[in-house]
Formats: structure tokens, sequence, C-alpha cells
């Protein structure tokens, strides 16, 4: 069985970055390469959307098999070319599309190496979307590490602070994830009765995936070890505390839009690893489940979240003020996650559903907060909150759409924040109350730094010294209609979701259905 | 000579008339353009032949043995011939600007025909299956590398050639003496028939192999083999030679010798010793040698300064990875579900190699042959002066160290893979914290390349043939990571020809 339109949508960036690298020349090609790679987001977010579009919600399962067996043609290895879409992945991979297409939008004013600089923006593309539609085990690894080398050449060359600093702290926290994660794969290699990497079954290709096969098989692995391998992959890369420290100073030093697609989608390449591998495979592995750990998860989630909270509070910069306020929002996923113990499938599913949704609305929510900062940092050249101030009268546009995810950020009802959030408590609150009672504090902390940033940075008056000079604040304008693009494509699908969350939750929902087995 | 015969040997004799000619049109044109256009179009002839041995286009394929059974050109043998043939084309494409320098332009049809006279050898070498015929033909291998080596005439040059000179006889005597103990064991030069008077023979219990006689056969033919695939602890010659010799010769040396000689020495241990038993034995040597070779390769790295010596320290530890899969045999797996893939593991990370090192060593005459510098520090600010070929160098670079998804990782893959079905965990592990190790130097030549400024700002772009040499490379080493079936379906056809698989 092999659809095609998967494999066409993940490698449609990739080829298109290397026709960029290899074609491209000349004086004046800096602005074709613009508008070939802006086209080529532009495309691949049409084909993410009739994949999302297109996922028949009555059929459910796996859907728009791309299948190639023989990919890895030895029996030993038992690796397969499989690509294919569920509930879980394809809002994931819509919100990539959405999120690509906007990054490259927000990236127009890239003026150094552009041939390099949307090459690799473009295989970053490729790397997530294989991610997210990948369900062969060794398949999901390669697209989960090639990440690694376009986002650090995009922090490493075209960032600002300390590039290169924050670009190898950046690998090296991915790169003992991803250790840890190839050790996970491979003690499930080794495992007798585990003959296959799929990571799940899809029963029209007679394929019995590990969820299945490893509940019945004696680990030579202790399973909670395997689990924890994996754990610790998705940690660091979600981020939790204590291993989030890479977070900040990779997105403090990132472009605008390279910020963009980390916290957007990056991140949640970590959710959805959590739950399709951790809450997927190990439900019923013998002598250890999920059930088990989650407790400690909830209170590790809690504690990410208030910790990531506080910390964001004392921020000056408003890049890092929001880089830390998303490990206190991902912290919310695992929060959702945790919900998995309780022994009500209502609940739990409630939870887990909150934490799927969690993932996408913060994907636009901060893609959208990151894009502001960007646009305000353009204009005014700093993003230390006390030299700024007043500047509502200067860029209400670039404002308003500040507030909207501001608002979003701190679960304003009828923005999609608020939607996640409300469901991630619901479903975990009577399963852990302690610690989701702590965690709700989290919305309180968010509302604080959120609206005390915007107070500080639009409202109230020009500071004085040491503040911006004349020569810069009589010279802001407000965000043109390139500018606007992006930010609309970001900010329309938190009114969406917000307004009508049945479009991505019922999704979600068949997702999550199908990994609760 | 039969018919069969000759259709057998036709891609080595149409290689060695080849060479012949190609000295031929060098005496009449001094064009050195010329000479490779005619050695590069001439390299179609054996490639056709080898097809057709193959497909079997003109008749049945002529499949089987030749010469009173002391040479066998299956599909095992015409896999590396396909290989070789690439070396050859690419080394020769490679080297158009070179030979045509000024310093060269007086021997470059010597060196073109001398690069196709080795690659004979290395032909013939891998589809014969006697030893006398074995022995033989690698002295036609290495003969012609020791003139290349030296080709300059340079107080280098000559030390390289020399150096290669006397090691190569040296490990021919200790690989002749190892034939002669297997022969007076068990009285044939053929592998077959030595196989099945070893299964035959008395074995003493407790003893490796079944005798100490066989045993230090093996340990002789192992070390005259490990010269020439640079195994610890025979590498001592390789980063001198490398350094010594002009880049193009490191570049075939240190990706034709080392599969010609993997193919040989796979050969003789699953034909003459591919008893359950006896394979179980030399595993155990294998695992070992692979073990030292990977980390002392990486460890001696780590240090080095300058690109062609620290490229030979790295195939050295590249060879330990291939050894991993050759340690990974099907006897090992005891009670295991799934049938062995070390054989399989070690062509596929041989043709990935083959491709990934001549991209990056093509890419490094491209550079060198400008800058004439060829430390670490001449590479610095690379990505600034010639995009391309540093883009295309990072890419070889990411390869090597087996950064997904390029072919260095699949093949590190399925080798560590096959290794784990093989109840040789421990050596799958070493290999994975060699990986990491590894990873240090090869991300210090990249950061130079992409980050460090530039010593100097002019930018120059790349000769056409080279950078196309490179490019393909690259394709190559880029596709089959992606579709590791290409390449392990056609290793398994190829295997299957092999008594004992």
């Amino acid at each position: 069985m092999f659809d095609g339109l998967l494999t066409i949508t993940v490698f449609l960036p990739a080829v298109v970055a290397i026709l960029v690298a290899v074609f491209a020349r000349g004086e004046n090609s800096d602005q074709q390469i613009r508008w070939v790679s802006i086209g080529a987001t532009v495309v691949t977010f049409v084909m993410t959307a009739l994949v999302f579009f297109g996922y028949d919600q009555d059929a459910a399962g796996i859907q728009m098999v791309d299948y190639f067996e023989r990919w890895i043609p030895i029996d030993a290895l038992r690796s397969s070319y499989l690509l294919g879409v569920d509930g879980l992945s394809a809002p994931l991979v819509l919100l990539t599309g959405i999120l690509g297409m906007a990054a490259a939008l927000g990236s127009w004013r890239i003026k150094k190496r552009v041939r390099e600089y949307f090459m690799w923006l473009l295989l970053l593309q490729t790397a997530v979307l294989g991610v997210f539609v990948s369900l062969d085990l060794l398949l999901f690894f390669i697209f989960f590490e090639f990440e690694l080398i376009p986002m650090f050449m995009l922090i490493a060359i075209w960032g600002s602070g300390r590039p290169r600093y924050s670009a190898m702290k950046f690998v090296l926290f991915t790169l003992a994830g991803g250790a840890f994660m190839l050790v996970g794969i491979l003690a499930i290699y080794v495992t007798p009765g585990v003959n296959t990497l799929a990571m799940v079954s899809i029963p029209e290709l007679g394929i019995t995936g590990i969820p299945e096969l490893i509940a019945a098989a004696d680990l030579v692995v202790p399973a909670a070890l395997i689990f924890g391998f994996f754990f610790i992959a998705f940690a660091v890369k979600l981020p939790l505390f204590p291993v989030h420290s890479w977070l900040p100073d990779a997105h403090t030093d990132a472009p605008t839009a390279v910020s963009v697609m980390l916290a957007g989608v990056l991140l949640k390449m970590a959710g959805y690893g959590l739950l399709r591998i951790n809450l997927g495979f190990f439900q019923e592995t013998k002598g250890f489940t999920i059930h088990d750990v989650a407790g400690y998860m909830a209170i590790l989630a809690a504690v990410s979240v208030i910790y990531g909270g506080i910390i964001t509070i004392r921020q000056t910069d408003m890049k890092r003020l929001i880089a830390y306020s998303s490990v206190s929002h991902m912290g919310f996923v695992l929060l959702g996650v945790a919900a998995v113990g309780s022994s009500a499938a209502e609940t739990s599913s409630a939870g887990l559903n909150g934490a799927a949704l969690q993932m996408f609305t913060h994907g636009t929510i901060t893609g959208l907060a990151f894009l502001m900062v960007g646009l305000s940092y353009d204009r005014t050249h700093t993003r230390h909150i006390p030299h700024l101030g007043g500047l509502w009268k200067k860029m209400p546009l670039i404002a308003i759409f500040f507030l909207v995810a501001g608002f979003g950020s701190l679960g304003l009802p009828a923005l999609s924040g608020f939607v996640a959030e409300i469901m991630v408590f619901l479903g975990t609150f009577s399963v852990w109350p302690w610690a989701t009672g702590v965690a709700a504090f989290g919305v309180v902390l968010a509302a604080g730094y959120t609206l005390w940033m915007v107070q500080r940075v639009f409202f109230g008056d020009r500071p004085a010294n040491p503040g911006l000079s004349d020569e810069v604040y009589d010279n802001i304008t407000d965000a043109n209609w390139i500018d606007m693009i992006p930010v609309i494509a970001l900010a329309a699908p938190i009114f969406i979701v917000g307004i009508w969350p049945s479009v991505v939750t019922d999704m979600f929902d068949i997702g999550i259905q199908a990994v609760l087995r | 000579m039969t018919v069969q015969d000759f259709w057998a040997l036709s891609p080595e004799i149409a290689m060695a008339l080849l060479a012949l000619v190609v000295i031929s049109v060098d005496l009449i044109t001094r064009s050195m353009a010329k000479v490779a256009i005619v050695a590069l179009v001439g390299l179609v002839a054996p490639l056709i032949l080898t097809l057709n041995l193959w497909f079997g286009w003109f008749g049945d394929p002529a499949v089987g043995q030749a010469l009173f059974g002391t040479v066998e050109a299956d599909r095992f043998s015409l896999f590396f011939k396909f290989l070789l043939l690439t070396v050859a084309a690419g080394t020769i494409l490679a080297s158009t600007k070179y030979i045509a320098s000024d310093r060269m332009k007086d021997y470059g049809g010597e060196f073109v025909s001398l690069v196709l006279l080795s690659v004979t050898g290395m032909m013939l070498l891998v589809s014969a299956t006697e030893l006398i015929t074995i022995y033989v033909a690698l002295e036609l291998t290495a003969l012609p590398v020791v003139a290349l080596a030296a080709i300059h005439r340079t107080k280098q040059g000559v030390e390289a050639g020399t150096k290669f000179f006397v090691l190569s006889a040296i490990s021919s005597a200790i690989l002749l003496y190892g034939f002669a103990y297997i022969y007076g064991y068990t009285g044939s030069t053929n592998l077959g028939i030595i196989m099945e008077r070893l299964a035959v023979l008395p074995t003493e219990v407790g003893v490796p192999f079944g005798s100490y006689a066989v045993l230090l056969a093996v340990i002789m033919i192992v070390a005259g083999f490990g010269f020439k695939m640079a195994v610890v602890p025979w590498q001592m010659w390789v980063p001198d030679v490398y350094q010594g010799a002009p880049t193009p010769v490191a570049a075939f040396l240190s990706v034709a010798s080392k599969s010609a000689a993997f193919a040989v020495i796979m050969r003789i241990m699953y034909v003459a010793f591919g008893n359950e038993s006896l394979m179980q034995d030399w595993s155990g040597l294998f695992a070992i040698l692979a073990a030292v070779t990977m980390t002392v390769g990486n460890m001696l790295a780590l240090s080095q300064s300058n690109i062609k010596r620290l490229l030979g320290y790295s195939t050295i530890a590249q060879a330990g990875y291939i050894l991993v899969g050759l340690a990974s045999v099907p006897a090992n797996q005891v009670g295991a579900t799934f049938a062995g893939a070390g054989p399989q593991g070690v062509m596929y990370y041989l043709a990935g190699y083959v491709f990934t090192n001549l991209a990056v060593f093509f890419a490094v005459i491209a550079i060198t042959s400008r800058t004439n510098d060829d430390s670490i520090k001449g590479l610095n600010g690379m990505l600034k002066r010639s995009p391309l070929l540093a883009g295309l160098l990072v890419f070889g670079l990411l390869s090597l160290l087996g950064m997904p998804p390029t072919v260095g990782f699949m093949a590190k893959v399925v080798v560590f893979g096959s290794a784990v079905n093989a109840n040789l965990t421990w050596l799958a592990l070493i290999g994975v914290v060699n990986t990491v190790i590894a990873a240090y130097y090869y991300l210090r030549v990249i950061r130079a390349i992409v980050f460090e400024d530039p010593a100097d700002d002019s930018t120059f772009s790349a000769d056409k043939p080279v950078l196309v040499a490179a490019g393909v490379a690259a394709v190559g080493a880029g596709v089959f990571g992606l579709a590791p079936f290409l390449l392990l379906e056609f290793a398994e056809s190829a295997l299957s020809i092999i008594p004992g698989l």
C-alpha cells in the first residue's frame, strides 16, 4: 500500500531546499530564493491541510499509509518505511504546515546568506513533518535526529547574542536525549517476540505493532527502564525541569522564524513522542505500566509549570520571557498525560485530549508571540523590557496581536489556550488533585508575567533614560502587510480553535482512543 | 582457454587492455584531457562486460568457475567489481586537473594506467577462489600503488612509496606463510576443497580452529590482509602514506584496496573456514580486532591537525566498524529468530563508505589544490569561500560520523544491529561509544569549515570534473542512506552465491 501523499508532503520542502541550494545562482537570486521557498512552504501547507481534512474521521485508524516493507531488506532488522497519520498526528501535521509557512514568510527580511538560510529552514520542516508521520521506530528516530543539523546551523549562523554557544548547547542536550532514545529502541529491538519496529498496528496490512507485541513479551530489559529511556529523551525536548536549560538560550539567540519553529513544532515532537511511545507502548507491559508512574509525572509536571512560571516573571528580555513561559506551558502537556493514572476512562481521555490540544494551541500562541517579539525587535532593536514603553502609540497593530498571543497564553476564554488548559485540569484534577491544584497556580503566574510585560512594553510612558534614542523611537513604524500575513496565519487558528474546539479535539480524540486501546 | 574462461575474465581483460590503450594514447597525444576522456569512455567496456555477467545479456550468464576453478565470476565478485569500477571512474575524473598540472603532465598517462592496472588486480582478487591466484592478484594490486604513491619523486612521496612497498612486501610474506600452512595441512589451495578437507580432518578439543596449524594459518592470513584493510595493529603505514602520497592516490587507496581486501577476506573466511564451529572461532578474532581498531583509530584521530592524516585515522576507525559486520556471523546466533545480516552489513557498509569517503576526499582534493594547505586550519571559513565544495565536504563528514539520514548512519545501524543479533551486544555498544568519540573530531573539522573566519576572503569555484565526481559520490551517499534497499537487495543476491550462507 503506497498512498504517496505523505511521502510527497514530507519530502517536498527538502527537494525544494536541495534545488535551491544547487541551482539558485547569480547576483539577484536572493529575491527568487525567497519566493521559491515561500511558495514551497505554501504548497506544503496546502498538502498538510489535505492530509488533515482528508482524514476520514468515521473510518478512524491509520490512514494514508505509505508502506514499503523491504526498505531495509534484512529480516533481522525488521524496519520498514512506514508513514501514516491518525487522529493524533494529523493536527500536528497541519500545525507544522501552518508554522512552516509562517516561519518562511517571517524570514522575508533575512539578508545574510539567504540561499543557505532557506535551505536549512525547508530541511527543518521536512524533518519535523517526518517525525509526525513516521510509524516505524527507526524512521522516527532518523527524523528526530535529522532535525538537529538544520537547527544547529540556523541558530549558529543567523542567531544573535551568543549563537554558537546556544546552538552547541541545544545540540548537546538533544544528542544526549537522542542517545537515551537509541538505547530504548535497542532494548525493544533485542526483545524476543517483538518482531517489528512498527509503532502501531495496522490490521489491513497485517502489521502488529509494538504496543500489542510488547504487552505479551518477556522483556530482556525491564520495561520501567525502557520507559525511562524514552521519557528522558522526550523530557529534554519538551522540555521539563531540570533539563530545560538549553531552551531559553536557544530561543533567545535564534532568529525569529527559527524560534517560531522551535517553540511551535519542535517541542511538540516530544509531546507527540510521550503520547505515541511512552503512553502507547507501556500500558500493559509485564511488571510495569505507565499508571505506576503517573503520579510522579504529575508532580514533575507541576514543578515544571510553577518553576517555569516563577522564572518567567523575573525575565527582562522579551524573548527569554516567552521562552521560559514555554517551559511552564509544556508542563501542562505532561500534566494532561498524567491523567492516564485515572481508573475512569472518561477522565483520563479528557486529560490526554487536553495534553494533545495544549500542544496544538501552544504551537500557534507561542509562535505568534515570538513573531510579534521579532517584529517589535526589528523596529526598536532591543528586547530589554525596561528600555521599552509606550509603544502602543507607535505600533498599534503589533501591540494588538501581541495582546492576542498574551491572552491566549494566559487562558482567556474564547481563545484556544483556555480550552486546552481547562481540559487538562478537568481530566487530571480528579486523579491528582494536589499536583493539579498547584499547577493551576501556573495560570495565575501566566496572567502575571504576560500582562506585566505587555503593560511595561506597550503602555505607560516612554522611559526617559536609558530608553530608546529619539532617532530610533521616531522612526518606529507599524507592521506592514507583508509582516501581517504570517501574523494572521497564526492568529486565525487561535480564534478558530477557541470558539470551535471540536475541529481539532474530535480528531485528537480519535487518536487518543486508539493509543489507549 | 575456453570461451567460458574468456567470458568470466572479460572485465579484467578489458581493464588490462584499457590500461595499455591509455599508455599508447599518452604517447600519441600530450593532452592529458584526452587521456582522461579515453580512460573514462573506455571504462564503459568493462562495465558492460560486468553487467553482462550479472544479467546474461549475451547468452547465458557465464557465472561459474573459470581457469580450472581458480577464478569464479559469481555475483559476490560482480558486486565488488561494480564498486571498483565506480572507484576507478571517480578517481580518474577527480584527477583530470591534477594529471594536467605542471609537475604531473609528463606522467599523466602513467598515472591513469597505473590506477587501471591496480583496479584490474583488485577485480581479479575479488573473484579469485584459490590461494595462489589470490596472491598473484594481490601483488598486481599493490605494485602499481607503490609507484603511484611515489610518483612525485619528492622526499615525502618517495618515503610514502618505500614505506608502502616494504610493508606490503612483509604482509605478503606473512600471508604466504599462512597459505603454506593451509596447503600443508589440507593439501589443497582451492578454497572449496579446503573447507571439505577441514571438515573431515581430526580436530583437537579446546584448541581454536581445531588445530594449531590452522590457528596459526588463520592468524597469518588475517595479519596479511590486515595491512590492506588498515586494521590495528597493522595500521602504522596509513597516516604516513596518506599524507605523503598525492591526494587522489590516497583517495583511491582508502576505498579501493580496502574494499578488495574485505571482499577477499570475506570469501576466504566464509568459503574455506565456513564450518559452523570454525566460524565462531574467527568471529571472536574479528570481534577483538574490531573493538581495538575502532577505538585506536578514533583515539589517534582526535589530536590530528592535518586533514589527510585525520582522514587516514578515520579510515582506520571505519575499517573497525566494518569488522563488526565481519564478526557478526550467522553461526553465533543461537536460538535467534532472525537470519543474521553480518555479511550484508559488511557489503552495505563498504559500498556506503566508498561513496562517502570518495566525496570527502574529492572535496579535499578540490580545496587543497587551490589553497595548497592541507591543515585543518586551512579549511577555515571554507563555507564562505567555496560554498558548494564545503557543503559536499560537510555532508561527507556527517556521513562518516553516522548522522541520520546519511548512508553512514544506516550502515552503522545495519552493522551494529547484526552484531546484536549475533550475540555480540558488547561489540555493538563499543561501536556506539566509538561513534560518539568520533563525533568530536569530525565536528571539529565541520566547525572550522562553517564557523571559523577564513584566512583570506578570496572565493573560488571548483573545477568541474572533480566537482562532478564529488557530487555524484555525495548523491550516492545520500540516496543509499534514504533507500538502503537499493544496495541491500543487491548485496543479498550477491551473497546467495557464496557456499556456506
